[in-house]
């Protein structure tokens, strides 16, 4: 059967003190990424995933999650990044966006991180254009840096890529 | 009872309950004016209705209440407890008839004089009678009572004679059945008198106040709609949405039961087997269950049209009978809901149009009176409808005109098309053959409508048509639009679905190797079975005497081919491949796949709206093993491909010079022959008005030369080879005409050939130049090196006087730099179709529009050019005007412009130049074009004679793109 665990409808609180918001972590081409743990519907593990002839070519194809289809989405190509070797596995943040699924296919999901306001600063200017419009800024954590993925603009129809 | 008033019923009665606590709330709040208009469009919806279905009690009452309540809304008054104590009771009236109509069917018979004069003295501002104010002294203070009172007063009497004649209401709803229209009357049971007048016996204790009727009385509001009522009894109102929602769940479930069903397939002897089997069965009477919820019987739609063919029969003087046959056919209400227009205007149609008067039909040896039979059946998932006449048929000529007329079709390209793709011409926008406007048809919107609609809902329209014998329409639509059956096919490693409505055929047949050999004839291929045979690449398959266009889904796609299944471009061998043949409105396409799986029943999900822009696909959906597929939209692939989309019937090759956008590879229709040498000689098809065969006795001469009679005329002939051969046989005569060239007079050549090889469409790349009179130069044309003859060369032959000025091809091959982009403007199929070939053999790349609006249109949509050249005589807007437009402002500001022109007087080349004109060229002279747009073109990318740079000052800077 699938590997899923939803996320979402798990019964833990979101706010675990004042300030603290909680985050999905992934990592894309080894970077760090966060998406808002209420953006999250699903984590899926590796999916038969349908080729979408003549699509965009972020769009990875589509599969099938408990019979809704859902459109998959190359986040590597989206944010212009060299794709994955092949025959590497990858998982998916399954998101909804005006009820429509869409789900992310990222290297690695990891954990549930809780992180305060405090850790959090705006993008760097000299941030990648890429990066700055899918980013709405960066969460400095102990070893290393987890920039937060705003999902609704991720899935916005206009894709301004060649 | 009537479906009408049943529905009415249903409507009012929750209309009412709802205005009951509205006129609750209003007295505890009299100033609130939202609670106010909800009451008085309540009250006007019912008396609106009232009117419609002819209950003229209710009316008034519904009337004089909405009176008061008018006042109320606009503030004229203010919510009094009086006031609202009698519009309740004028409430309370209405629920009393409309009890009284649920359960007899027609409106008891009772006095509301006193009701409406009191009504109507609120309306005019007078005291209120004493009669509501004396009665109802007590209650009228308190709002609660008042108003409790009258509903259950109300109930009771309702409730009552409902029980006391619940076994004769019984009676199940009359279905539209058959020719006879449903009347009330026969439709009404039988109810005994004495219950008649229930009501109305009844009726005192009700217009008198109504709080004085006892409180003993216990049916309430509970028991209303306990099942007591007859209309509560038989049905249940739910939301579509609830029911829709029903479907989907359902549709899951039949696709989960297939998914679980194929798992078990392969584990035989499963303890499985058995509950699985059980669950199936139950799913699908689930499915069928939850379908049925959602079908009616397709008479609902008809049940009007008796009495709309009455009147039309009545109106055009003609004697129509109606037969309907298979009214109990049930579909999907959603699917009903969007053909009942269609339907009802089909039928309108054949009585006004199709269907002759009585004198008409006696002189034709038919029976007086015309026949209309609607006819409705199953047929493997779909539901067929057929509107048929028996009257004068479709009027080819009528049509041919009309089309001409309207510029939908050049004469050429009418004169190729068969009698049935003319005849659907009528599903084009804007068309109608009636000669008058009637006040049933004939304002030209309708059939097109008819087939968006039908279209829409995934169905398909055929006509059949014979002169004198009458009219067939056809409609096949799916009985839901939610589960359809679909083929399931494989391309490129990818399985994808093909709606099974527009399959029509699978077709084997093996990759040829190219074109055929030209030592072998002309294409004639000696293979028993179906070889995929070349044109330039493209692929095509003889099926039953026709050309199928074939496109390959891999390519289409842009799939790689996989499982050493060869591309269909490459070096194939000879390879067995499947192609599904589709049929898209009028034409065929074909399909090429890799391989064919089984037809499944798919359930239709709309696509991720990141991916609607992609044309190819109508949907995707979940095959029983669970994987995803796409949906593939057989008319958006023939969009694609360049097949006339959705049957339009038009030839898509000559499309393609009058239409296409600059930048694309143009093909122009050839029409491939051989006469005069050996090798294939071709000659645009769109400048051939017909093609005739002549018999050599039809001969004549005059004047030393060959005529023929043609069409009431004289029609020189001029043959290909030097001698003609015309003593014995029949032979190909290609004639040419031309009507909108010189005024008034039409010319007509015929060129005799040896014989007709083929019409294919190419991109028209002319490689030499011409090697003697008469040939433009060669080209690549089916594999094979083509003469393109130079028709204006032969056209002088015949009629030395056809232009001006003609001879030998002017050499301009300029290979090397980029092709120039000539854009041609000019009104006469004729000249255009002429002219590009020539300006494409000069080496231009050209593009050629029918009139001035189209050319601006193209400027506003930033196409660029080099040069223009443009006719002056042209309707809406001439070459004058064109050229003001052009110089006046925009990107063209600055092109060269040449004028073509039958008139060369040193007046007209004046004001042509006074306009714009860079140079002014004779219609026909074609080396002083060709020498002209030289010229222009040598000066530079934007070049400017002097009076360009005199008229410069005027013209506004050049807007930077």
């Amino acid at each position: 059967m699938r590997d899923t665990t939803d996320l979402a409808q798990a019964d833990r609180p979101t706010k675990l003190a004042e300030e603290e918001q909680m985050f999905v972590t992934l990592s894309v081409a080894d970077q760090l990424c966060g998406i808002p743990v209420l953006a999250v519907r699903d984590i899926l593990g590796p999916q038969v995933i349908t080729r979408i002839p003549l699509s965009p070519p972020d769009v990875a194809g589509s599969l099938n999650l408990r019979g809704r289809i859902v459109t998959a989405i190359d986040l590597r190509r989206r944010l212009q990044l060299p794709p994955l070797p092949p025959g590497t596995t990858q998982m998916a943040v399954v998101a909804e966006q005006s009820n429509e699924l869409y789900a992310l296919l990222v290297d690695q999901v990891s954990e549930v991180l809780a992180l305060t306001a405090s850790a959090f600063e705006r993008n760097p200017p000299t941030m990648a254009v890429e990066w700055a419009r899918y980013s709405t800024g960066i969460y400095r954590l102990q070893d290393r840096l987890m920039a937060v993925l705003d999902v609704s603009r991720l899935l916005a129809l206009s894709t301004h890529m060649s | 009872m009537d479906d009408l008033l049943a529905d009415f019923l249903t409507e009012t009665n929750e209309s009412l309950a709802e205005a009951d606590l509205a006129l609750v709330r209003l007295e505890q709040d009299p100033n609130d004016s939202a609670t106010l208009a909800l009451i008085f469009r309540l009250v006007h919806t019912i008396k609106g209705t009232c009117g419609f279905l002819g209950l003229a009690r209710l009316e008034k009452v519904a009337h004089a209440a909405e009176n008061v309540l008018g006042k109320l809304r606009d503030g004229a008054m203010s919510a009094t407890p009086d006031l609202v104590t009698v519009v309740l009771t004028a409430l309370d009236r209405v629920k009393l008839i409309v009890a009284g109509l649920e359960s007899t069917g027609r409106e008891p018979e009772g006095e509301d004089a006193a009701l409406i004069a009191d009504l109507d003295a609120i309306y005019e501002g007078r005291q209120i009678s004493v009669v509501i104010k004396d009665a109802v002294p007590t209650t009228a203070p308190a709002a609660a009572p008042a108003l409790q009172a009258p509903v259950e007063a109300a109930a009771a009497l309702v409730t009552k004679p409902a029980r006391a004649r619940r076994g004769n209401t019984a009676a199940p709803k009359p279905r539209a059945t058959s020719a006879a229209p449903p009347t009330m009357a026969a439709a009404r049971p039988a109810v005994p008198d004495a219950e008649q007048n229930m009501p109305v016996s009844m009726e005192p204790a009700c217009a008198a106040p109504a709080a004085n009727v006892p409180g003993p009385v216990v049916a309430g509001p509970a028991e209303m709609g306990g099942g007591e009522q007859v209309l509560g009894g038989q049905t249940i109102r739910v939301g579509v949405d609830v029911l829709e929602n029903l479907m989907t769940l359902v549709s899951e479930l039949v696709l989960t039961r297939n998914q679980l069903l194929q798992l078990a397939r392969s584990r035989e002897n499963s303890g499985f087997t058995g509950p699985l089997q059980r669950l199936s069965h139950i799913t699908s009477d689930l499915q069928e269950g939850v379908m049925k919820t959602r079908m009616q019987p397709i008479g609902n739609a008809w049940n009007k049209l008796p009495r709309i063919v009455r009147d039309l029969a009545r109106e055009l003087g003609k004697k129509i009978d109606l037969v309907m046959l298979g009214a109990e056919t049930e579909l999907d209400r959603q699917v009903l809901e969007l053909i009942k227009d269609p339907l009802t205007h089909m039928v309108r149609n054949s009585g006004d149009h199709g269907l002759e008067t009585p004198a008409e039909r006696k002189t034709a040896g038919k029976a007086e009176t015309g026949r209309i039979t609607l006819n409705a059946y199953h047929e493997g998932g779909h539901i067929v409808i057929e509107i048929a006449d028996d009257g004068r048929g479709l009027p080819v000529d009528r049509i041919k005109a009309k089309v001409l007329a309207k510029g939908l079709a050049t004469e050429a390209e009418l004169a190729a098309m068969s009698d049935e793709a003319i005849q659907r011409f009528i599903f084009q926008p804007g068309f109608s053959t009636a000669a008058a406007v009637t006040a049933v048809s004939g304002r030209g919107v309708g059939m097109d409508v008819v087939k968006t609609n039908i279209e829409k809902i995934g169905g398909a329209i055929e006509l059949k048509s014979r002169p004198g014998e009458g009219t067939a329409f056809t409609i096949k639509i799916p009985l839901t639009l939610a589960i359809v059956a679909a083929l399931i096919v494989e391309a490129g490693g990818e399985r994808f679905a093909i709606p099974q409505i527009s399959v029509v055929e699978l077709v084997r047949a093996q990759n040829g190797l190219g074109a055929a050999d030209p030592d072998n004839g002309h294409g004639t291929v000696e293979q028993t079975g179906s070889v995929i045979e070349r044109i330039n690449g493209t692929p095509v398959l003889r099926l039953r005497e026709r050309l199928l266009p074939l496109v390959g889904l891999n390519e289409l796609l842009q799939l790689r081919a996989e499982n050493g299944r060869p591309a269909l471009d490459g070096d194939a061998g000879d390879q067995a491949l499947t192609i599904v043949v589709t049929q898209v409105g009028a034409s065929q396409l074909g399909l090429i796949v890799d391989r064919v799986f089984d037809t499944e029943e798919i359930v239709v999900k709309p696509v991720a709206p990141l991916l609607r822009h992609i044309t190819m696909f109508s949907g995707n959906t979940i095959l029983g093993d669970g994987s995803v597929i796409m949906i593939l939209d057989p008319s958006g692939i023939a969009r694609a491909s360049g097949v006339a989309g959705s049957g339009d019937g038009r030839a898509a090759s000559s499309l393609a010079v009058q239409d296409n956008a600059v930048g694309q590879v143009e093909t122009t229709a050839m029409l491939l022959f051989r006469g005069g040498g050996a090798g294939l000689k071709a000659v645009p098809l769109g400048l051939v008005a017909r093609i005739e065969r002549i018999a050599a006795d039809k001969v004549e001469h005059a004047a030393g030369s060959p005529v023929t009679q043609y069409r009431g005329r004289l029609m020189r002939l001029v043959a290909m080879q030097d001698e003609l051969h015309l003593e014995r046989g029949e032979h190909p005569v290609l004639v040419f005409t031309d009507q909108s060239g010189q005024a008034g007079t039409e010319l007509c050549m015929g060129l005799v050939v040896e014989e007709i090889v083929d019409v294919v469409d190419e991109h028209l790349h002319i490689e030499l130049d011409g090697a003697g009179d008469g040939i433009l130069g060669t080209a690549i044309i089916a594999g094979h090196a083509t003469d393109v003859i130079d028709t204006s060369f032969w056209l002088t032959r015949a009629q030395p006087d056809w232009f001006s000025q003609s001879g030998p091809m002017a050499s301009s091959g300029e290979d090397g730099g980029a092709r120039k982009r000539i854009l041609v403007v000019e009104d006469s199929d004729f000249f255009r179709q002429m002219i590009v070939p020539v300006l494409q053999a000069a080496g231009y790349q050209v593009t050629a529009v029918a009139n001035a609006m189209r050319a601006l249109a193209l400027r506003d949509s930033a196409q660029s050019f080099d040069a223009i050249v443009s006719d002056i005589e042209m309707p809406e807007l001439d070459g004058i005007g064109f050229v003001r437009a052009i110089r006046s402002a925009g990107p063209w500001a600055d092109l060269p412009v040449i004028a073509l022109t039958a008139r060369t007087d040193v007046r007209d080349v004046e004001l042509g130049r006074d306009a714009g004109f860079t140079d002014y060229v004779g219609k026909f002279d074609k080396d002083a074009l060709l020498e002209s747009l030289r010229q222009c073109l040598a000066v530079g990318p934007s070049p400017r004679n002097e009076h360009l740079a005199e008229t410069f000052d005027e013209v506004p800077p050049r807007m930077v793109a």
